[in-house]
C-alpha cells in the first residue's frame, strides 16, 4: 500500500512536470522571433501574426513572413511575428505585439479579419493590414489587401486550353465562396479564351471538395475527372489539392497548382501553377505606410500589374510556345484587353462576348 | 457507364481503408473495456511516423510498420492511464487526440526545416494489379494493397474475438472483468494488450492515408477520420464486421457525392455534402436497431473492488 501512495505522489509529481514543461515549451515556441538587425537602423517596426496554419505553411502566411524580411533587409525595419495557435489566439497576438511597440501589423488570411477589427478599434493610433479579407466599412487604420487571383487562373486556364488533347478540362474547388469563385470563373475565363482562339470546343467540369482539408474527397473528385477523360485539372482547394495532385500522378496526367509553385510535389505531372505572391504585397504595402503615406480606410487590390500574382517560370511541361503565348495573355490582361471575371455574372457576360 | 460503376468501388474502398483500420482498432479496445477515444491523435502520430519513416528509408512498408509502432507506442500512455491509473478513460483519449497532432507537427518541424508538411514519399504502398498495364475501367479498381489488408484484418480479428479462446477472454473482461479475474485471467494484462493492438491498428489506419491515398503527411491529413472510425464501432455494435460494414458505407457514401456531383444534372454541391450523413442516419434508423456496449467499456477495474 506504502509502494502504492508513494507511486502515485511520484506520477502526480512526474505529471506536473511535464504539465509544466508543456506550458514552457509553448512559451518558447510562441515567443516572438528575434528581429533581424540590419546596418541601416529605422525606428519604423512592422510586425505580423499569422493564422493558424503557422509560420512555415508553405503557403501564404511563411510567403508574408519573407516579405517582411525582405523589408527589413532593404530598409532597416524591424520585424517580427507571432504564430497563432489556434483562432482565440488572434486578438491576443494582435495585442501584444501593439504593446511590444509595433506600429504596423498585419493579419495574414481572412480567418483574421474580425480580430484586426477589434484590436484596430480599441488602438486607435496603430495601423493594421489584413490580407485576403475586403471589410464593408473600413476603418481608418486598417488597411484590406486583396489579391485579382481570377487573373493568374485565367492565364492557367489558358494554359490548360492549349494543352488539352481530350477538349476536357477540370476544376476542383475547396469551399464554394466568393474567394474560390475568382479561381473558378477566372480558370473557366481562359480555357474558352484559349478554346476560341483554336476554333474548337473545350468543356469544363467543375467540382467542389465542401472542404479544403479532405485529401481523399480531393483525389476521389480528381480521379472522376480523370476517368471521364479531362487530361488537365486546376485546383484551388488547399489541403483537399493534395489528393488531386496525388490523382494526376496515378493517372498520368496533367494537374496545375495553386498560390506557389507546387512542382515539387509531382515534378512530371504539374503542368503550371498559379502563383499569390503575398510577401510582395505585404512588402509594397508596408513600405508605402513607412513612407508615410496614408493607405488606411481601404482596400488594395493586387495583380498582374502590380507583379504580386503570375504563373510558374518553370514550364517544361508545357507544349512548344505555349508559354509565350500565355505572358503574353498576361500583357493583354495588364493592359485592359482583356477583363478577367471573377464572379458568375461576369463570367456568363464575358462568355457571349 | 460499366467505368462509373468501377469508378464507384474504387472510391469507396480507398475513402473507407483508413477508416476501417482505425474502426478495428476501435472494436478491440472498447471489447476489451477501455473506451479509446484518442484513436484520432493515434491515427495522426501514424499518418506522420509512416510518411516520414517511408521517405527517410524509402520503403513503405518499413512506413507502415513504424507507424502501427507509433501508434502502438502513444495507445500505452492511454492504457497506462486508464489501466494503471484508472484515470477516466474519455478524459485521457482527449489527451491522446491534442498530443497527437502537436507531437506531429512538431516533430515535422523539426526534420523538414520548419515545413509543416513532409516531402513525397518517392515509393507508396503497392497497388493491387501493380503500376502498369491496366487500362479502362480496370483502372478504378487498381486499389492500394492497404484496402485488401483491412478486409483481411477485419475477417481475422473476427475469427480472433468470436472463434478463439483469447477472443473469449478479451469480451469476458469488457463485460464482467470481475468474474473473468475470478476465473484466472489476468484483466489488465488483456487490455493493456488491447489498447496497444487498437494504437497498432490506427496508426496502420493513419498510414494508409500517408502511404497510400496521399504520398505525404500534411496538418489537415488526418481530419476527423478519427471521430468517423469511433462512429463506426457504434454503428457497428461493437462488432468486427459490423464496424468494417459501416466503413464501407460511409465510404460509399462519399463516393455518391463525389459521383453525383459536378455532372451535367446540378446537384447542390451543399446538398451532396450532406449526404453521407443523411444516409448513415436513415440507415440506423431503419436496419440498426439497438446497439449496446460491452458492459464494463469506459469503467476502470480495481481488483477486490465491490
Amino acid at each position: 500500500m506504502k509502494f502504492k501512495k508513494a507511486m502515485a505522489i511520484g506520477l502526480a509529481a512526474a505529471m506536473t512536470l511535464s504539465l509544466a514543461a508543456c506550458g514552457g515549451s509553448k512559451d518558447k515556441e510562441e515567443k516572438t522571433s528575434d528581429s533581424k538587425t540590419s546596418d541601416k537602423k529605422s525606428d519604423y517596426s512592422v510586425a505580423m501574426i499569422t493564422d493558424t496554419g503557422g509560420i512555415n505553411d508553405q503557403s501564404f502566411n511563411q510567403s508574408a513572413w519573407e516579405g517582411l524580411q525582405e523589408l527589413s533587409e532593404e530598409t532597416g525595419a524591424d520585424v517580427n511575428y507571432i504564430e497563432s495557435k489556434q483562432a482565440s489566439d488572434f486578438v491576443t497576438n494582435l495585442e501584444r505585439l501593439g504593446d511590444s511597440g509595433a506600429t504596423l501589423l498585419w493579419g495574414i488570411g481572412y480567418a483574421c479579419a474580425d480580430a484586426v477589427l477589434e484590436a484596430a478599434d480599441s488602438n486607435p493610433d496603430l495601423q493594421y493590414a489584413v490580407v485576403d479579407n475586403s471589410y464593408e466599412e473600413t476603418p481608418d487604420n486598417v488597411t484590406g489587401v486583396m489579391f485579382r487571383a481570377q487573373e493568374p487562373s485565367f492565364m492557367v486556364g489558358y494554359v490548360a486550353g492549349k494543352t488539352t488533347e481530350s477538349n476536357k478540362v477540370g476544376f476542383v474547388g475547396g469551399i464554394s465562396s466568393g474567394l474560390i469563385d475568382q479561381f473558378q470563373y477566372g480558370y473557366e475565363a481562359g480555357v474558352q479564351y484559349a478554346a476560341k482562339e483554336l476554333g474548337k470546343e473545350i468543356e469544363v467540369s467543375v467540382q467542389y471538395a465542401e472542404s479544403f482539408s479532405d485529401a481523399a474527397k480531393g483525389k476521389a473528385i480528381a480521379s472522376k475527372m480523370y476517368s471521364d477523360g479531362c487530361d488537365v485539372v486546376y485546383h484551388a482547394a488547399g489541403g483537399s489539392g493534395t489528393g488531386v495532385i496525388e490523382a494526376a500522378k496515378e493517372a498520368g496526367k496533367w494537374v496545375i497548382g495553386v498560390d506557389r509553385d507546387q512542382a515539387y510535389l509531382a515534378p512530371d505531372n504539374v503542368l503550371t501553377s498559379a502563383l499569390k505572391l503575398v510577401g510582395k504585397a505585404v512588402k509594397e504595402v508596408s513600405m508605402e505606410a513607412m513612407d508615410g503615406e496614408e493607405i488606411g480606410g481601404q482596400t488594395l487590390t493586387f495583380g498582374l500589374e502590380e507583379e504580386c500574382v503570375g504563373i510558374s517560370e518553370e514550364h517544361k511541361n508545357m507544349p512548344e510556345g505555349v508559354y509565350e503565348a500565355t505572358l503574353e495573355i498576361g500583357e493583354k490582361i495588364k493592359s485592359g484587353e482583356i477583363e478577367v471575371p471573377s464572379t458568375k455574372d461576369e463570367y456568363e457576360a464575358f462568355i457571349t462576348k | 457507364m460499366l467505368s462509373s460503376i468501377t469508378l464507384f468501388i474504387g472510391i469507396t474502398l480507398m475513402y473507407s481503408t483508413p477508416l476501417a483500420f482505425a474502426a478495428l482498432g476501435g472494436v478491440i479496445s472498447e471489447r476489451s473495456g477501455v473506451t479509446n477515444l484518442g484513436i484520432e491523435g493515434m491515427m495522426t502520430i501514424g499518418a506522420f511516423t509512416g510518411a516520414t519513416v517511408g521517405y527517410f528509408t524509402g520503403s513503405a512498408w518499413g512506413g507502415f510498420l513504424a507507424a502501427g509502432i507509433a501508434g502502438g507506442m502513444i495507445a500505452l500512455l492511454h492504457a497506462f492511464a486508464s489501466i494503471t491509473c484508472r484515470a477516466d478513460q474519455t478524459i485521457s483519449g482527449i489527451a491522446i487526440n491534442l498530443i497527437g497532432p502537436g507531437v506531429a507537427l512538431f516533430l515535422c518541424r523539426l526534420l523538414f526545416d520548419g515545413a509543416t508538411m513532409s516531402v513525397p514519399v518517392t515509393n507508396k504502398i503497392p497497388k493491387l494489379f501493380g503500376s502498369a498495364g491496366i487500362t479502362g475501367a480496370l483502372k478504378n479498381l487498381n486499389v492500394d494493397v492497404t484496402v485488401v489488408l483491412a478486409l483481411v484484418f477485419a475477417v481475422v480479428l473476427w475469427g480472433f474475438l468470436y472463434k478463439t479462446k483469447w477472443g473469449l477472454h478479451i469480451r469476458s473482461v469488457g463485460e464482467h472483468p470481475a468474474a473473468a479475474d475470478t476465473m484466472g485471467i489476468n484483466v489488465y494484462k488483456i487490455r493493456y494488450l488491447c489498447v496497444i493492438a487498437s494504437g497498432i491498428l490506427a496508426g496502420f489506419g493513419g498510414a494508409s492515408m500517408t502511404l497510400a491515398i496521399i504520398p505525404q503527411f500534411t496538418p489537415t491529413a488526418i481530419s476527423g477520420q478519427g471521430f468517423i472510425a469511433l462512429a463506426a464501432v457504434i454503428f457497428g455494435k461493437w462488432t468486427p464486421h459490423g464496424a468494417y460494414g459501416a466503413c464501407i458505407l460511409f465510404g460509399a457514401a462519399q463516393a455518391l457525392t463525389v459521383i453525383l456531383g459536378g455532372g451535367s444534372f446540378q446537384v447542390p454541391s451543399e446538398i451532396l455534402a450532406m449526404l453521407p450523413y443523411i444516409i448513415t442516419i436513415i440507415i440506423l434508423i431503419l436496419f440498426v436497431g439497438r446497439s449496446a456496449a460491452p458492459k464494463a467499456s469506459g469503467q476502470p477495474y480495481e481488483k477486490g473492488a465491490r
